[in-house]
């Protein structure tokens, strides 16, 4: 019953959302980005857990709450590799990946200084060149984003 | 928004182009062409910029326009603290035409989104700057009598420069074969490269501002190696006079070569080159009111020539 305890370290969900293989180091911006810290269902957190595809991976859990895709898929910036399990009746019913959209409005920074976006009250918005490579371009200024700088503009 | 807006030369197909062309050469023939009448345009210029104000100050003149505006944003209410979305709706109510000048990136297109007012990009920092591409396009067509299939060089500074990135996006429709001259540090950037690669056109890159590159060239398009744009003093010594243009440089060019230069120029062009009757710079500059005058119409949606 070894392998059990492991996973009993977490309650189970009766109904609600289990976000997994969060890589460990974007649990607490995928956290932010889906707003979770203002929600007021029951909220699990887990990071750093063994994972054998990312050698340590995150995982979000909320009770009674399913997330419009759109919403979910905001994480897929810092998370590609997640996957949603909707919970409903203790039974996961439907599991699915993240997917970038075209376009993201109003999550990422622009990092270019000489921005309008960092200097008008406006939201953000990015042109998604390469999914696969996670590369933006802002729409307003023209400034490339790489995967390893979008991290840190969130 | 309003889709006669012009924010940046990819906003536009090749035909919009073509159409724009037409209309300078029509402004050329008929400077004074009083098809404003009645209207207001204003000029924005956040920041200051007297060439290219002027220019597009001349172009309404000269369809019988009248001009609001302000060539500073410390006289305006910018300097107070407003918003460039409430400047923008406000002038919305006076002017049929916005004409903006922007020291941030990606203004005149956010200025679009605010108002049903036409919107014409007089350049937004380092990013965009259409008009004057169109300029360069209608030098090109004028001094040539043909855009495509060119031989057209571009030295200096491809990587900051806006005016070479402009102007290679708008030639590639028209099946030309470019040579980037620069520095390592100043190399054109890979999207660009990248643009060449996926559309098929035929680029070299080149360290040397060598005779093969000159001699075999229509069009030299030169552009200004800015100290700025060097971390380090010593390199920018060292790069600042390899690509500049002298006047025996020329003398086994091509009799359909001219020279362009979005100006001001500093020593990159030397002033003996300057009576060449290749030189073309300055008279590229007198363009600008034909290709501002074509821009505006179009944005106002001015059938050209007239009924």
């Amino acid at each position: 019953m070894t392998s059990d305890k492991k996973e009993l370290a977490v309650a189970a969900l009766r109904a609600g959302t289990v976000i997994d293989h969060i890589p460990a180091p974007a649990l607490f911006a995928a956290v932010r980005i889906l707003g979770i810290e203002s929600m007021d269902k029951s909220v699990t957190i887990g990071n750093n857990l063994a994972s054998g595809r990312l050698g340590s991976k995150g995982i979000i859990k909320v009770a009674d709450t399913e997330f419009p895709q759109d919403v979910l898929d905001r994480i897929a910036i810092i998370a590609p590799t997640a996957v949603v399990n909707i919970i409903r009746d203790y039974e996961v019913v439907e599991k699915r990946p993240v997917n970038l959209p075209d376009v993201i409005t109003g999550i990422v920074r622009c990092p270019n200084p000489k921005c309008i976006t960092n200097h008008e009250p406006m939201p953000t918005r990015f042109d998604v060149t390469n999914k696969s490579a996670v590369e933006l371009r802002c729409y307003y200024c023209g400034h490339s984003v790489g995967s390893d700088e979008a991290p840190s503009l969130l | 928004m309003n889709t006669n807006s012009l924010v940046s030369i990819s906003d536009i197909t090749k035909e919009e182009m073509l159409d724009l062309l037409e209309r300078a050469s029509y402004f050329e023939a008929h400077p004074n062409s009083k098809l404003l009448d009645g209207r207001v345009a204003a000029t924005l210029f956040f920041e200051p910029s007297t060439r290219t104000r002027l220019s597009f100050e001349t172009a309404v003149n000269r369809l019988g326009g009248r001009v609001i505006g302000f060539s500073d944003a410390s006289t305006s209410s910018t300097s107070k603290g407003e918003t460039l979305k409430d400047t923008i709706k406000m002038v919305s109510n006076y002017a049929d035409i916005i004409i903006m000048r922007h020291f941030l990136e990606g203004a005149a297109r956010y200025a679009t989104e605010v108002t049903d007012v036409p919107v014409v990009n007089a350049g937004d920092g380092a990013n965009q700057h259409p008009s004057q591409t169109m300029l360069d396009l209608y030098s090109i067509l004028k001094t040539q009598g043909k855009l495509e299939g060119l031989n057209i060089a571009m030295v200096g500074d491809l990587k900051y420069g806006r005016t070479v990135h402009s102007l290679l996006m708008a030639m590639r429709y028209f099946n030309p074969v470019f040579h980037f001259v620069s520095s390592p540090q100043l190399r054109m950037p890979q999207e660009y490269i990248d643009v060449c690669r996926r559309e098929g056109i035929a680029y070299t890159e080149h360290t040397e501002f060598s005779p093969e590159v000159i001699n075999s060239a229509d069009i030299l398009y030169m552009t200004r190696v800015q100290r700025e744009r060097f971390s380090d003093a010593m390199e920018y010594e060292k790069v600042k006079n390899l690509y500049t243009l002298r006047n025996a440089m020329l003398a086994d060019s091509k009799p359909n070569l001219r020279v362009l230069h979005p100006l001001p120029r500093v020593n990159e062009i030397d002033r003996d080159v300057d009576d060449n009757p290749k030189a073309y710079y300055f008279e590229q500059a007198r363009n600008g009111v034909y290709a501002r005058q074509a821009i505006i119409t179009r944005a106002l949606g001015i059938q050209i020539p007239p009924k």
